[in-house]
């Protein structure tokens, strides 16, 4: 133990080669051999002091150095006594023994000066403390002094922690220290072959941190040259004019450089103009004849050459004298090889980074797709199966969105009016959706067109019942508090609670309707009836009552969907007619007639959706734009949908 | 006699039911032919492929002196060439008169402009009661057409497709619900249409078949079972299976 | 042929109307109607404009457009674009007019642009505004644009057959993504802040009592026109073939007519009629943006088409007109309120509720609309 402080004490302490023979008792003892050391500390001076304290193997010294280097170390002149203070905001300081810990007294804050050592002078402490933090015997001291590092890092840290990585055996603190040692060498290493080796160890490393300290590596700045000089570590040439390099900022960068006289801009140029009006004429020309670029252009010139207005260039100029400079980024850092290994490292980190994005993203399409599908999945019944189009469907979501608001109104408890709001939704609106099948849709079973119409209707009327009852202002509907976090898988890649939860809800609607309709008599029925309503009554089957629960499924589902779409949109009375659309898309992209359909198009839209966001992130209404587009072409080519029945039952 | 139709060696499948199975047919200019099958024999779907309202998977139909391919045309295109096709429930404008029924089937160029500025004349309006006459519609040309018999829109269809002046005529099932007499109309009215043109007629009354005495292809499952005169493929013990034995 | 005969009625009516609300018009007559109400009035003109575009497509040929009010908004963006420059211009040219040097061409222009753009943060010149300085190529982009969406759109889906309900839910997909797009503050038509002012023509010195009136001519001018126009085009054999179309298009393919160039054909025209209603409706209104293009509006074409009669030209006319001007008084807030005692009926409030059951009502008792009922009484 001894013999690593010492080591490790020799990289810090080479200022002060003065040993000392002499062996104190106390940390006062020490102190007290040259106070002034302590009391007038400099940067220069202070090795010596603190040599001799970490000689004296004192296990207080660690605490002294702490508050030392806080400045809450307190010195009493009448004594010649140092001492830590209780209560630092005391009208009567409480005085503390430094070696004991025992109350020393009390004394006016007027008799005792508070020592202030320098920054320079509390960095050499700070050394100093995390040597001995570095070599305590608790893993979570050391790891508190890599931090500590790592907050400001040195040049002279670097030996300390090479040290350090020799003989620790605790899994986090190697792991941390040998981060350290990367960045640190990065940033301090003498050859840049070690530095390089230090870069290449980060290829890959997705963290955060492995960015942030490659990063700075990258730093440029803009310079300008009459030509490119040769040997800059240039980043790259700028094309003046581009985005990169608006044409006035390349300009000023001349001017700032003393290549170009300043810029009279067109607003300065008449300002002057203005000034120099003499006789209703400047510059010998008419007023009214300035209205033109060349006349101002020769009034202009007549000033200067009358000596009332200073030469320039013009707007108009720039570009020509831009033309013959230089422009180009140039490294901070010096090193070629560094700044290459940094950015290939970057680079090869943007590629992981990326394919994390990826996988972000697909989740978060995922969670869209999820979402489209449980608002089509009722229509895809009730449209695909029964070949209904029902505009109200919008309205059936909405209502299912407003009775969990309503539930939750009565049931304070988060979780329970979820649990009865999922079925009094769907029994709402399953009643809602046989009583409109019952009332208006089974007049108009072959009228396709006009029952969009009288759904249509329908559908302003609720909504607007709606809005007279619950008013225009957005109700909300706050999730259970298990549903309110997210799951991180690393830096990149996470995903909200209530995405997943949206997602199991997708999938567990679809399994349960591909049984309903696969493995029930129901669903046979169902069937039946779609396909040939003659045969299926005149085997018994009474398509009437088939058609009305068919409908009310599909209804009640949107109910259920209108839920859980309201946990995490706002629930306003016009909720439904932003999925209404949407909801076709998606099923007729998906294939009319099954399920299967559905699913597939409200993957394809959601994924789509959340890739043309990515291309373009800041917009998601041009996403939507595009994606819609994307849609009309897309039934173009495939007019009966992704999964599209074929032959001759699906040509007529 | 030359062909005006060939169909060579032509397939299609809906969904792994092969619906035609290699398939090969030929009809000249004028006959008169039947072609008979028992139900989901391929009948219409053969009807659809010559049309063009289905492609075939593979196989190539030929048509008129250049054989050219109708697997390129789109139906309007195989319309104009000369094809003209009665569907099984009759289809006509019922919203429209029996004069405009004719009026629109008339042969005369098809661009919308065209249609546009189209302005009857009297030998239009001639051949539209030479059309009536024949199909014995004539007192009813300002009728609409959805108030006519069954029969008498069948007879229109026809006389539609007649208007068209095609070369080939695609009849499917004429006589369908039709009455003796009505039979026996319909039949001087394709054996006369044949006298000048190709007649495919598709029919499951055996009765009509043999009134209007031409030859027979017989289809089952898709490809031609047999041809011939009537009596000589009702003799055929394969048709007789196909018939009976099912 | 039916549908020629009516244009003398219409021709009549449409005449006695516009005597009518010239005669009691502030600018000319009495004064017993107000300017706004004249605007209403000519605005209503538009809407049925609007409407005999869609019985054309619709009711004439089948298609069930709902995205008609994207050709509609697009021909008021035409011309909105150009009354927008120049007015804007005509206020900036004065605005500078008292500069001590008086400023180049290029100023204006600029001085232009900050002045229309500055709302969404932008003060060069969009690309699509660069004819918007000329009238007569704004004019003629009324026409074009929708013509060309109209054209391509059109071509892409009844290439492949895109029928029935299909084609509604596509129509109504185009409408709503050309909304979105127009809501977009960078795509250079001001975002949701759409374009405004419009009710302002720049060159004439009247007043809006004048400009009202003189606009509802305009309008009822461009009804008449449409009327005569669609009237020739389905009573001919173009019309018969259309209508064949809408009843069997299997049969008028396979009598040799390419049915895609015929629906392309009336699809084009009616987008074409709508495009010239909206640039003629909004200069009333005063403002537009990409809310008027929202799937809903083009639904409510539908329905008042539906709700008039389809198939029949005048019935769209009276659909539109009936249903926007009651929509028009009973949420301007002029009808009197219900009292009930326990409940009082506010009409703004309860009026969609009550339009949205008459739809329902009519499509399921008198499916030929208002103009059936009329048929039916004239018949009898």
């Amino acid at each position: 133990m001894m013999k690593r402080i010492l080591l490790a004490l020799a990289g810090v302490l080479l200022l002060c080669a003065v040993p000392s023979g002499l062996r104190a008792q106390t940390l006062q003892d020490i102190l007290q051999e040259d106070p002034e050391l302590v009391t007038d500390a400099s940067r220069r001076t202070v090795g010596e002091v603190l040599e001799r304290l970490v000689e004296s193997e004192l296990p207080n010294v660690p605490e002294f150095l702490s508050v030392w280097q806080d400045r809450e170390l307190y010195f009493r002149e009448s004594d010649g006594l140092f001492y830590y203070v209780e209560d630092p905001d005391a009208d009567e300081l409480t005085l503390i023994d430094i070696d004991t810990g025992e109350v020393a007294g009390t004394s006016g804050s007027r008799e005792i000066d508070q020592l202030r050592p320098n920054r320079g002078v509390q960095t050499v402490i700070g050394s100093a403390l995390v040597q001995f933090q570095l070599n305590a015997d608790e893993p979570r001291v050391r790891r508190t002094a890599l931090r500590a590092i790592d907050r400001d890092p040195e040049e002279e840290h670097l030996p300390l922690i090479r040290e350090l990585l020799e003989t620790e055996e605790d899994e986090d603190v190697r792991n941390a220290a040998s981060a350290l040692l990367t960045k640190l060498t990065i940033a301090f290493a003498d050859s840049d072959e070690a530095r390089v080796a230090a870069i290449d160890t980060l290829r890959g490393n997705i963290s955060i941190e492995a960015r942030a300290v490659l990063n700075p590596l990258l730093a440029t700045r803009t310079e300008v040259a009459e030509t490119m000089p040769e040997d800059a570590n240039i980043a790259r040439e700028l094309e003046p004019g581009s985005d990169d390099l608006p044409l006035a900022d390349a300009y000023e960068m001349l001017v700032a450089a003393e290549l170009a006289p300043p810029l009279i801009t067109d607003e300065e140029r008449l300002d002057t103009l203005e000034a120099n009006i003499v006789d209703g004429r400047v510059g010998g020309i008419p007023l009214a004849q300035l209205n033109t670029e060349a006349a101002r252009e020769r009034a202009y010139d007549a000033l200067i050459a009358s000596g009332a207005a200073e030469a320039g260039s013009t707007e108009a100029e720039i570009a020509e004298i831009v033309a013959g400079y230089a422009f180009y980024e140039e490294y901070r850092e010096s090193s070629v090889a560094v700044t290459d290994a940094a950015e290939s490292a970057l680079a090869s980190i943007e590629g992981s980074v990326a394919l994390y994005n990826f996988l972000d993203l697909s989740l978060d399409a995922l969670s869209l797709a999820s979402i489209y599908f449980l608002a089509a999945i009722g229509l895809a019944i009730t449209f695909g199966v029964m070949g209904v189009i029902n505009m109200a469907h919008g309205e059936f979501i909405m209502l299912g969105a407003y009775t969990g608001f309503v539930v939750q109104s009565i049931v304070p408890n988060d979780t329970a009016s979820i649990a009865i709001a999922i079925p009094l939704a769907f029994a709402v609106t399953f009643v809602a959706g046989v009583a409109m099948e019952r009332l208006v849709i089974r007049w108009l079973y072959h009228r396709p067109l006009e029952t969009l119409l009288a759904t249509f209707g329908i559908s302003i009327a609720i909504q607007q019942i709606v809005r007279q009852i619950f008013g225009t202002l957005s109700r909300p509907l706050s999730p259970p508090d298990w549903l309110a976090g997210s799951v991180e898988f690393n830096d990149v890649v996470s995903i909200s609670s209530i995405r997943i939860a949206i997602f199991l809800l997708g999938v567990i609607f679809f399994v349960a309707l591909w049984l309903i309709l696969n493995k029930t008599r129901l669903g046979l029925e169902v069937r039946a009836v779609t396909q040939n309503p003659a045969m299926a009554s005149a085997m018994g089957i009474n398509p009437d009552r088939i058609n009305m629960l068919t409908f009310g499924l599909g209804s009640g589902i949107a109910g259920v969907a209108g839920v859980a779409i309201g946990l995490f949109a706002q629930v306003v009375p016009d909720l439904g007619s932003n999925y209404i659309v949407q909801s076709f898309m998606t099923v007729v992209v998906g294939g009319v007639g099954n399920i299967f359909g559905t699913l597939a198009g409200a993957a394809l839209i959601g994924f789509l959706q959340k890739g043309i966001e990515w291309m373009n992130p800041s917009n998601t209404l041009a996403a939507q734009t595009y994606m819609i587009l994307f849609v009309i072409l897309f039934i173009q080519f495939r007019p009966r949908g992704i999964i599209a029945l074929r032959g001759r039952a699906a040509g007529d | 006699m030359s062909a005006l139709l060939e169909v060579n060696g032509v397939s299609v499948s809906f969904d792994g039911f092969k619906a035609i199975n290699n398939l090969s047919f030929s009809i000249g200019e004028p006959e008169m032919r039947a072609v008979i099958g028992p139900n989901g024999a391929g009948k219409t779907t053969f009807m659809d492929i010559i049309t063009g309202k289905t492609r075939p998977d593979e196989g190539e139909v030929l048509w008129g002196e250049e054989n050219r391919s109708l697997l390129r045309m789109s139906e309007a295109q195989i319309a104009q060439a000369g094809v003209g096709r009665k569907f099984q429930r009759p289809t006509v404008f019922e919203d429209q008169s029996v004069r405009d029924n004719l009026m629109v089937a008339l042969k005369k160029d098809r661009t919308p402009w065209a249609a546009l500025t189209y302005r009857g004349s009297d030998a239009d309006s001639a051949r539209i009661e030479e059309l009536a006459t024949e199909i014995g519609l004539l007192d009813h040309l300002s009728t609409t057409a959805g108030i006519l018999s069954h029969g008498q829109k069948q007879w229109l269809e026809i006389g539609m497709l007649l208007a068209q002046e095609p070369r080939l005529l695609l009849v499917d099932e004429p006589a369908a619900g039709m009455s003796t007499e009505e039979r026996e109309h319909t039949t001087d009215i394709l054996v006369n249409a044949a006298k000048t043109k190709a007649v495919v007629v598709v029919e499951h009354d055996m009765d009509f078949v043999r009134r209007l005495n031409c030859r027979v292809t017989v289809l089952h499952e898709g490809s031609v079972l047999a041809e011939g005169s009537l009596d000589h493929v009702m003799a055929n013990q394969e048709v007789i299976d196909v018939y009976l034995g099912r | 042929m039916r549908a020629m005969k009516t244009v003398p009625y219409f021709l009549a009516v449409l005449f006695a109307v516009v005597l009518g609300v010239t005669i009691l018009s502030q600018a000319y007559g009495t004064g017993g109607i107000s300017v706004s109400f004249t605007k209403v009035l000519g605005m209503t003109l538009c809407l049925c404009l609007a409407a005999l575009a869609m019985d054309l497509v619709w009711g004439y040929c089948g298609i069930l457009s709902l995205g008609h009010f994207a050709f509609f908004g697009l021909g008021g963006y035409m011309v909105g674009m150009w009354l927008m420059t120049a007015r804007t211009e005509a206020v900036v040219r004065a605005n500078m007019a008292n500069n001590v040097i008086p400023p180049t061409e290029a100023e204006i222009s600029q001085g232009t642009a900050l002045q229309i753009f500055s709302v969404v943060g932008a003060e060069d010149w969009p690309w699509m505004w660069a004819v918007s300085d000329s009238l007569f190529l704004s004019l003629l982009l009324v026409v074009l644009i929708p013509g060309l969406l109209a054209l391509v759109f059109g071509w892409l889906a009844f290439r492949s057959r895109v029928t029935g309900v299909y084609l509604s839910i596509l129509t109504q997909a185009m409408t709503l993504a050309l909304s979105l797009y127009l809501f977009q503050n960078d795509t250079g038509l001001r975002g949701n802040n759409g374009l405004s002012g419009l009710q302002n023509i720049p060159g004439v010195s009247a007043g809006q009592s004048y400009l009202s009136i003189w606009f509802f001519w305009a309008s009822a001018l461009a009804l008449a026109l449409g009327y005569v126009g669609s009237a020739w085009v389905v009573s001919g054999k173009f019309g018969n073939v259309v209508r064949g179309i809408r009843d069997d298009e299997q049969r008028v393919r396979f009598l040799g007519y390419s049915v895609e160039g015929y629906k392309l054909f009336v699809f084009v025209l009616s987008a074409v009629i709508c495009g010239i209603a909206g640039a003629l409706f909004y200069p009333q209104a005063g403002i537009i943006n990409p809310d008027e293009i929202a799937p809903i509006a083009s639904i409510y074409l539908a329905v008042w088409v539906a709700i008039g009669g389809r198939g029949r030209l005048y019935g769209a006319v009276i659909g539109a007109a009936l249903v926007s001007l009651l929509s028009t008084y009973f949420t301007g807030g002029r009808a009197p309120d219900v009292n009930l005692g326990i409940f009082t009926i506010q009409w703004i409030d309860w009026w969609p509720v009550l339009l949205g059951l008459g739809f329902v009502l009519i499509t399921l008792f008198a499916p030929n609309g208002i103009a059936g009922l009329f048929d039916k009484l004239v018949r009898k």
